[in-house]
C-alpha cells in the first residue's frame, strides 16, 4: 500500500490553486471572497501540515517520488518531495505564519481597490506555494525552483505599489542581489552534477560520506551554496537589499522578509549539514560571516528612525545569529531560532503595521511617541515581541538565543563574547524602538493624533495569536541543564541533522552563562529606558551619523559596483553597440547598395556591350580551360 | 587536304563573325555575321566528319563513322533558317516602327 504521506503534494498545490483563483478572478471576485479564498487555501495547507507533522512525529518519514523531472544522459532528477523532521517543521512554521498573515492582510490591505487586492493575495499565495516547494523538495533542483520562485514573489511584492519609482528600485535591488547569490547556487549544483551525477539530498550525502567528493570539492560546493544563502538570507556582503525591501506592504515584510523566505538559506544549510560538517573552512566562514553580519546590522539598527527599517536590520542581525549557530555546528539551535524568530519577528512586523495603520501611514518613529495608552493591544503584543527578541526568560527568544550562545561558547569564548555583545545591542535597539514609539509625548501632527485608533479584529487577532506563540514557542527547546529531555526540538530533528555532535558542558557553566546574558540584557534595557523614555529628536553627529547612514555601505557599493557597471553599460551601448555591431550591420547594407549602384551601370541597354561582355567572358573561360587548368 | 586549312578557315570565319557582331550597328549586318559564325561551325563539323570517316574507312570500308557530324550540320541549317525567318521578320517590324535598323537605338530593355 502507498504511504499515506504521498498526498503531501496537496500542501503546495492548494496555495497554487488559491493563486490561480485570486489572480485570474481579481476583476470579478469581491474583496471578501478573495480574502477568504486566499486565507482558506493556506489554512487547508496548514491543517495538512499539522497532519503531516503528526505522521512524522510518529516516525513515518517518506520521500514521495512523483515523476521524472529531468532525465539527461546518466543524470536523472525526479520531482520528489522529502517529508522528514526538518521539512515538516518548516511546513508548520511556513503555513502557520502565512495563514496568520493572510488573515491580517485582509484588514491591512482593505483600502486597496478590488483588482489590486486580488493581485496582492495572488502573489501572497504564489509565495506560499514556492516556499513550500523549496521546503519540500527532495533534491537541490526542486529546492532551486522554490528558491527562484520565492525570489520572484519577493520582487513582485516589494514592488507592489509599482507607481512609486523608489519602490520599484528597491524591488530591482532585491532581485538583482538575489540573482548574484543564485548564480553561486547554480554553480554549486552544476559542480555536484558533474562530480556525482546527482543532486538528491540522500544520494549527495551518501556520496560525500563515501568519499566520492574530494575535500576541495566539498569546500567549494558548500561555500558556493553559502553565497547563495547570503543572497537569500541577507548576509554580508549581499544584505543591503533587505532593509530596502521594506518598501513592500508591512504584512509582506512580516511574511517574506522576516519569517519565511529569508530563512531559506538557513534551511538549505541545515539540510546540507552533512556536507558542511565535512568542511572546517566552510563552517568557519559561515560562523564568522553570520557573527559579523549580526553585529554590523545591530549597530545600524541603533540609529535608524524608520520603524520598519529598525526591524529589518534586526532581522538581518538575527539571521546572522542563525548562521553563527550553523557555523559552530549547532544546526538544530539555528533551526530552533528560525522558528522562534518567525513568531516574534512576524509579531513585531505586524504590530509595527498596526502602529503604521494607526498613524495613518507614518513610519518615522521621531513623529510617534506616547502610543501605549491609545493602542493597547498593539502595545502589549509589541512589548511581548520585544521581550522575546531581547531574550528575556522564559519567552521564546531566550531559549533559542541561549542555545546559540552556549554552542558558540563551547566553540570559542571569543566568538561568544562578540555574540553576547550583539545580543545586548539587540535588546538596546529594540527597547529604544519601543520607548520612542510608545512612551514619552506625542510628536506627530494634530490630525494624526485625532486619527489614532486600535486596529480591527482581523489585525489584532493575528497579533495575539503570534504573541502567544512568541511566549510559549521556546518551550519546545528548554536547555538540558534546566530540564532533562527538555530540548524536544533537538531530539526531534536529530534524524535529519546527523552530523551534530551533542555538546556537553557542566550545568553550572550553562547556568552562569544564562545568568550573565540575562543580567546584561536587563542592564541594556534599563540603559535604553533612561536614554529614550523622553525622547527628543535631534541631529545625529559623529559615529551616530555613520550608523544612521548604515556605515555608508550602500554608497560604497554604489561607487564600487553600481557606477562602474553602469559606466560599462554606457560604454557597451555607445561604443560597442553603436559603432561596432551597428557599424558592421549597416556597413554590409551600405556595401550591397554601393555595389548595386555600380553594377547597374553595366546594364546600359547597349546590345553591343552585352555581346562584348559575353565574348570576353567566353575568352576568359577558354583561357582558364586550356591554359590555367592543371 | 590537311585538316589544318579547314580549321584556320573556320576560325577566321568565326572571328570575322564575332568582330562583325561586336562592331557593326546595322541589325542586318549583325544578323549576317551571326550566320557567318554558324556556318563557320558547320564547316568545321563537316571537315572533322570527313576526316573521321577517312580514318575509319581505311580499316573497314563498310563503316559509316563520322556521319553524325554531318547530321548535326543539317540540324543547324534548319535552325538557322528558322531563326533567319523570325529574325528578319523582327527587323522588318523594327524598321516599320522606328524607321531604323540601328541596334544602338534598341536600348529600351534597360528601363
Amino acid at each position: 500500500m502507498q504511504n499515506a504521506l504521498h498526498i503531501a503534494y496537496l500542501i503546495p498545490l492548494l496555495p497554487l490553486i488559491g493563486f490561480l483563483i485570486t489572480g485570474l478572478g481579481r476583476n470579478y471576485l469581491s474583496k471578501s471572497t478573495t480574502g477568504i479564498i486566499g486565507s482558506a487555501t493556506v489554512l487547508a495547507s496548514f491543517a495538512l501540515s499539522v497532519w503531516v507533522f503528526m505522521q512524522v512525529k510518529g516516525g513515518n518519514t517518506f520521500t514521495a517520488d512523483y515523476f521524472n523531472f529531468i532525465s539527461v544522459g546518466n543524470v536523472t532528477i525526479p520531482f520528489a518531495f522529502k517529508i522528514d523532521q526538518l521539512s515538516s517543521l518548516f511546513l508548520l512554521v511556513v503555513t502557520g505564519v502565512s495563514f496568520i498573515i493572510h488573515v491580517y492582510s485582509t484588514a491591512y490591505m482593505h483600502e486597496e481597490n478590488q483588482a489590486q487586492f486580488g493581485r496582492y493575495f495572488s502573489f501572497l499565495n504564489l509565495f506560499v506555494f514556492f516556499m513550500l516547494i523549496l521546503v519540500l523538495g527532495a533534491n537541490y533542483i526542486i529546492m532551486f525552483i522554490g528558491w527562484e520562485g520565492v525570489g520572484l514573489c519577493s520582487y513582485l511584492l516589494i514592488g507592489y505599489w509599482f507607481k512609486n519609482k523608489q519602490y520599484n528600485k528597491a524591488a530591482d535591488k532585491a532581485f538583482i542581489m538575489n540573482r548574484i547569490g543564485d548564480f553561486a547556487f547554480l554553480i554549486a549544483l552544476f559542480w555536484l552534477i558533474s562530480k556525482i551525477n546527482t543532486v538528491g539530498y540522500d544520494e549527495t550525502f551518501a556520496a560525500a560520506a563515501a568519499g566520492k567528493l574530494s575535500a576541495t570539492d566539498i569546500t567549494v560546493i558548500t561555500l558556493l551554496l553559502f553565497i547563495g544563502a547570503t543572497g537569500k538570507s541577507a548576509q554580508i556582503p549581499l544584505y543591503t537589499w533587505l532593509p530596502d525591501a521594506m518598501a513592500g506592504p508591512t504584512p509582506v515584510s512580516a511574511l517574506i522578509h522576516a519569517a519565511t523566505m529569508v530563512t531559506a538559506g538557513i534551511y538549505m544549510i541545515a539540510r546540507s549539514n552533512v556536507l558542511y560538517s565535512l568542511s572546517e573552512i566552510s563552517m568557519n566562514v559561515v560562523a564568522i560571516t553570520g557573527l559579523v553580519t549580526a553585529i554590523l546590522a545591530a549597530t545600524i539598527a541603533l540609529k535608524q528612525n524608520d520603524i520598519k527599517k529598525v526591524l529589518a536590520y534586526s532581522t538581518v542581525s538575527q539571521l546572522g545569529y542563525m548562521f553563527l549557530a550553523l557555523g559552530v555546528g549547532a544546526y538544530s539551535a539555528g533551526v530552533f531560532h528560525v522558528m522562534t524568530h518567525a513568531f516574534f519577528k512576524a509579531l513585531l512586523f505586524l504590530a509595527a503595521g498596526s502602529v503604521i495603520h494607526a498613524m495613518s501611514g507614518e513610519q518615522d518613529i521621531r513623529k510617534m511617541g506616547g502610543l501605549s495608552k491609545k493602542i493597547k493591544i498593539t502595545y502589549i503584543t509589541f512589548l511581548i515581541g520585544t521581550l522575546a527578541i531581547s531574550g528575556i526568560p522564559p519567552l521564546s527568544g531566550f531559549f533559542s538565543k541561549d542555545e546559540i550562545l552556549l554552542a558558540t561558547f563551547i566553540k570559542s569564548p571569543i566568538l561568544y563574547g562578540v555574540a553576547l555583545f550583539g545580543a545586548l545591542l539587540t535588546a538596546f535597539y529594540m527597547f529604544r524602538l519601543l520607548f520612542i514609539t510608545f512612551f514619552g509625548s506625542f510628536r506627530g501632527t494634530e490630525e494624526q493624533q485625532h486619527h489614532i485608533h486600535e486596529s480591527p479584529a482581523a489585525m489584532t487577532f493575528p497579533l495575539i495569536a503570534l504573541a502567544i506563540l512568541s511566549v510559549v514557542g521556546g518551550l519546545v527547546g528548554i536547555p538540558e541543564a534546566i530540564s532533562e529531555g527538555g530540548n524536544k526540538i533537538g531530539a526531534f530533528l536529530s534524524p535529519v541533522i546527523t552530523s551534530e555532535h551533542p555538546h556537553h558542558v557542566a550545568s553550572s557553566t550553562e547556568f552562569t552563562l544564562m545568568t550573565i546574558s540575562t543580567v546584561l540584557v536587563i542592564g541594556a534595557i534599563l540603559l535604553a529606558w533612561f536614554m529614550f523614555k523622553n525622547y527628543k529628536a535631534k541631529e545625529a553627529v559623529g559615529l551616530g551619523k555613520v550608523l544612521e547612514n548604515k556605515w555608508y555601505v550602500d554608497e560604497l557599493y554604489n561607487t564600487v559596483f553600481v557606477k562602474p557597471t553602469k559606466a560599462l553599460g554606457v560604454f557597451l551601448k555607445n561604443v560597442v553597440e553603436k559603432s561596432g555591431i551597428d557599424g558592421v550591420v549597416n556597413g554590409v547594407g551600405r556595401l550591397v547598395q554601393y555595389g548595386g549602384r555600380q553594377m547597374r551601370l553595366l546594364q546600359g541597354g547597349q546590345v553591343g556591350s552585352y555581346i562584348l561582355l559575353m565574348v570576353l567572358s567566353m575568352v576568359i573561360i577558354f583561357v582558364i580551360q586550356f591554359f590555367l587548368r592543371k | 587536304m590537311p585538316i589544318n586549312y579547314y580549321i584556320f578557315l573556320s576560325v577566321a570565319l568565326f572571328a570575322i563573325g564575332v568582330v562583325g557582331v561586336l562592331t557593326r550597328r546595322n541589325a542586318i549586318i549583325v544578323f549576317m555575321c551571326i550566320e557567318l559564325m554558324l556556318n563557320a561551325v558547320n564547316l568545321l563539323l563537316v571537315a572533322f566528319s570527313k576526316m573521321h570517316h577517312l580514318k575509319a574507312a581505311a580499316l573497314n570500308t563498310a563503316t559509316n563513322a563520322g556521319s553524325d557530324g554531318q547530321l548535326f550540320v543539317f540540324f543547324i541549317m534548319v535552325v538557322a533558317a528558322a531563326e533567319v525567318s523570325v529574325g528578319l521578320a523582327i527587323i522588318v517590324m523594327m524598321y516599320r516602327n522606328i524607321h531604323s535598323v540601328d541596334i544602338n537605338f534598341l536600348n529600351r530593355l534597360k528601363h
